[in-house]
């Protein structure tokens, strides 16, 4: 009986060879984007700046880990799109809150003195 | 005795799961649309703490000077400059950017058993599920000391108006900071926390399964795909919560 399983998984024919070019080149780009915003973390002054650097950096790596390993580049137009357009009015909504958040501070540290 | 497998025919019906939308199977779908849920719970964290660190004061002195004080938010770079083993050195995010590299490489190692599931590559599957596993445990490790280090606190703690001082983090005070840093501390890593748990848990079915010839008999490794997608989604989270709760 137990040959028998054994033999039942070797039945399916040739396994085919690996395809893992594209994986490792986007774990390449991954730990590269990394090793960057910790070049920038240390040789930078805080700041603006260094912020939007930094969030442009994780939205290229955010790319990399739904469009290659997530599959998602792949899939229908109309997948990619009904996952993008939610996730574009979030990043909207973080945008309008933290303005809010410095409106917010700025009104309770200058108007109730 | 001979044991065999009986395959249900498939649905083709346009009704009983023959049609699939978007060219994704139900099971996939769903997944998508969970982990849009997710990121719907996760988005919110993040939108809570860029809020209330813009209505705390942003300290605009020079870093070397930096210390902990209720009155600003506290710098990253000095909150988390620990490293386990080597107590009282200032590595600044050196701990966090080795659990990203662990996070990123059981990613890596995931998306290896996924393809190795379309090849139908059984002993390729458990070998890439099986190393994802070990660095998904090692990443809720390396969570654990953190956190372990965040409550109990460094030597200086910090000094109080009354004279007194306070070391490590908890719900109501914390050394590091406004208290509101330390609860936005723990519900976020801890949210991303429970979901590495959870994956670790879902890789051990799945990896369970993969030995037993279940998926082979099923004639497809669709649901190492579907664990795949949501093991992703923890790493990308972790990518954003990196940047906000780290860097910026």
């Amino acid at each position: 009986m137990a040959t028998h399983h054994d033999h039942d998984y070797n039945t399916t024919g040739e396994i085919p060879k690996p395809q893992t070019k594209a994986i490792w080149r986007t774990f390449i780009i991954l730990v590269g984007l990394t090793a960057v915003e910790f070049l920038f973390a240390f040789t930078m002054d805080a700041g603006t700046l260094r912020n939007a650097i930094f969030i442009i950096l994780t939205i290229f790596k955010a790319f990399y880990i739904v469009g290659e390993f997530m599959h998602l580049k792949h899939e229908t137009k109309a997948l990619i799109w009904s996952v993008l357009i939610p996730m574009a009015l979030v990043a909207w909504l973080m945008v309008a809150l933290i303005a809010e958040g410095s409106y917010y501070f700025e009104s309770v540290t200058n108007y109730f003195k | 005795m001979s044991t065999s497998t009986t395959l249900e025919a498939p649905n083709t019906g346009t009704w009983d799961g023959g049609n699939e939308p978007m060219k994704a199977s139900y099971g996939k779908l769903m997944m998508w649309f969970f982990l849009l849920s997710d990121a719907f719970t996760f988005g919110a964290f993040l939108i809570v703490y860029g809020l209330s660190r813009h209505k705390h004061l942003p300290y605009t002195g020079e870093p070397e000077a930096f210390t902990f004080s209720t009155e600003w938010w506290p710098i990253p770079e000095k909150v988390f400059n620990a490293f386990p083993g080597l107590h009282g050195v200032d590595l600044p995010l050196a701990f966090v950017a080795l659990m990203t590299m662990i996070l990123i490489l059981s990613s890596v190692t995931m998306v290896l058993a996924v393809e190795a599931g379309h090849r139908m590559d059984k002993n390729d599957v458990q070998k890439w599920l099986l190393w994802t596993i070990l660095f998904g445990a090692t990443f809720l490790g390396c969570q654990a000391w953190e956190w372990t280090h965040f409550i109990t606190g460094d030597d200086t703690g910090m000094l109080l108006a009354d004279g007194t001082r306070v070391f490590g983090a908890n719900l109501t005070l914390n050394q590091y900071g406004p208290p509101l840093f330390a609860d936005l501390f723990f519900f976020i890593t801890g949210f991303h926390g429970t979901h590495v748990l959870s994956g670790v848990v879902l890789l051990i079915m799945i990896f369970i399964n993969t030995v037993n010839g279940v998926y082979h008999k099923r004639g497809h490794y669709e649901m190492v795909e579907k664990v795949g997608l949501y093991w992703h989604f923890v790493d990308l989270v972790w990518v954003f919560v990196f940047t906000f709760f780290y860097l910026i």
